[in-house]
């Protein structure tokens, strides 16, 4: 799936209940990160939940592996990778992820407060991005 | 009578809808909200009689510095100092505390000293405390508490020894809620000839303070949680102790005389209120106290034990849901786990259904970690708290769990 359908899957939803029971079973879909990284090493820092991010650089782009022991976030988390895997660290600076949180109805998951730490996971993509330059 | 649903009309925020429906604040742990009276005031004196005190002799300046200073005395009486003198005004209980550990600690601590605190303590009365032993090497000393969260008075008794130099302890934790002896505490501490300094953020919000009698050498509260403004907070300290201490920031009117190679510094307690002060702040925390005092603390206290029983009893209904900090004659802050349910998964829920509580490590990180958790979600009570918000919370809670096993 991309991103244009689960855009198109979000749009069906009526309830909160509804589409964050969807955001948490693509969490429980989502690639799984290996045991051994879930360590203070790839701890994604201000993220009230425990949130890990491993990226694996191909050639000419970037994998993410991520994870998190809050199932809410772990959903956003697989929406977040979604948006940002195996493109070129070009690609991965122009995405506007505001945008397309704010097309999924998922925004309130992107705000600046420092509890709720998905800013700084997309943070962290965007430096590995620059770093991978 | 305690009528609680004319109290919660004093503060305009409760007027607020989200989506249709009223918020359900318990999170008043945290910060307070603000009746009308503080914000009233506050707006007045901006509007009326606003200048820099202590600074001009205009009339403007004359009516702020008075009523600035009338809030010192408000705040006086409020913990019962001796006098004005011992009051000084802060940015908060965290500058309070970091106050006495730089000027008080400096001066004091050496090599060979201790500082005792409780495993209760949050960050504000335990970084400081870190940061001024790493200095002066000095020893930072913890003593446990129950798994309970109760205080162990014979474990406090074992850590407090001749090379005891303070006791830095929370009147009430705001993880667990429990209250501390302070005066039986200060006088055991005396004993050995150490000071004694209460973090009273917590405690101030739901009981009355009497820095007299419980002989306590500094004590620490902030006024957002008091019901006043961000950005006030007050640090007691007895006038034979701050007298010899030295000032923690320089500027503004702290001064008694300056040329370019020397300055003299001013009496306490002006000599810690380096800078223009946060007059109107300051005369808004007066105001919530007053208010508080308006009320009585004792039917407050009275209010909230009862409302207190009725959330523990409550939160017991919840399947799954452990509470954390259960010491006899705790106070209004609700720390629970529900098990499977990450609280932040748990505080998502709850938001939607327009109750505001916190999760997280609650700045006492060691603390929530002592007691076998990296995140717990809590609840905590204010004085226009009800048992309608707590049916709130439950039914909230309740939803939560059905949606989490659900899924």
């Amino acid at each position: 799936m991309n991103i244009d359908e689960l855009i198109e899957n979000f749009a069906f939803f009526d309830s909160w209940e509804e589409k964050y029971q969807y955001v948490i079973d693509l969490g429980r879909h989502l690639e799984p990160l290996a045991a051994e990284y879930k360590c203070d090493e790839w701890k994604v820092r201000g993220c009230q939940s425990q949130v890990w991010l491993v990226p694996t650089f191909k050639p000419h782009s970037i994998h993410f592996y991520g994870d998190s022991d809050a199932i809410l976030v772990k959903g956003i988390i697989a929406i977040v990778l979604m948006i940002y895997n195996d493109k070129s660290p070009e690609e991965i600076k122009n995405v506007d992820v505001q945008e397309i949180f704010a097309k999924l109805g998922l925004e309130e998951n992107l705000t600046p407060s420092r509890r709720n730490g998905m800013m700084s996971m997309v943070e962290k993509i965007k430096q590995y991005a620059t770093g991978a330059k | 009578m305690y009528d609680v649903e004319k109290i919660k009309k004093d503060f305009p925020i409760f007027r607020q809808r989200l989506n249709g429906r009223p918020v359900v604040f318990l999170d008043t742990a945290a910060s307070a909200q603000k009746p009308l009276c503080v914000l009233d005031k506050m707006r007045a004196v901006y509007e009326t009689a606003y200048a820099n005190a202590h600074r001009g002799s205009y009339a403007f300046a004359e009516q702020i510095t008075t009523e600035f200073e009338a809030a010192r005395q408000t705040v006086q009486k409020f913990v019962n100092a001796a006098s004005a003198r011992e009051i000084v005004f802060t940015r908060n209980a965290t500058e309070s505390i970091n106050l006495v550990a730089s000027s008080w600690g400096e001066q004091n601590l050496c090599a060979g000293d201790e500082v005792l605190i409780s495993q209760a303590e949050h960050h504000a009365n335990l970084v400081p405390w870190q940061n001024i032993c790493a200095k002066t090497g000095a020893k930072l000393v913890v003593f446990p508490i129950a798994d309970d969260g109760s205080y162990l008075k014979d474990e406090f008794e074992k850590h407090l020894t001749e090379h005891t130099k303070l006791v830095a302890v929370t009147a009430m934790s705001n993880v667990l809620g429990t209250v501390f002896p302070i005066k039986e505490m200060a006088e055991r501490a005396h004993g050995f000839g150490a000071k004694i300094l209460a973090d009273a953020c917590q405690y101030a919000v739901h009981n009355i303070i009497d820095v007299q009698d419980w002989n306590c050498d500094f004590l620490a509260f902030s006024g957002h949680k008091t019901y006043g403004p961000t950005g006030i907070g007050v640090l007691y300290g007895k006038a034979e102790i701050m007298e010899n201490m030295p000032p923690y920031q320089f500027g503004g009117d702290m001064i008694d005389h300056v040329t370019y190679q020397h300055t003299t510094f001013a009496d306490i307690p002006a000599r810690f209120e380096a800078g223009t002060a946060a007059s109107v702040q300051a005369i808004g925390m007066a105001e919530g106290l007053k208010y508080m005092q308006a009320l009585g603390l004792e039917n407050i206290a009275q209010y909230e034990q009862e409302l207190i029983k009725y959330t523990v009893e409550r939160l017991n209904e919840v399947p799954h849901l452990t509470q954390v900090g259960t010491a006899k004659g705790k106070g209004g802050v609700f720390c629970f786990d529900i098990a499977g349910i990450h609280p932040q998964d748990l505080a998502f829920v709850l938001n939607k259904e327009n109750v505001a509580v916190r999760t997280g490590h609650h700045c006492a990180e060691p603390l929530v970690n002592r007691m076998g958790y990296t995140s717990l979600a809590r609840a905590s009570l204010g004085l226009y708290s009800t048992k309608e918000d707590i049916d709130a919370l439950i039914a909230a809670l309740c939803k939560a769990e059905k949606f989490f096993r659900e899924s």
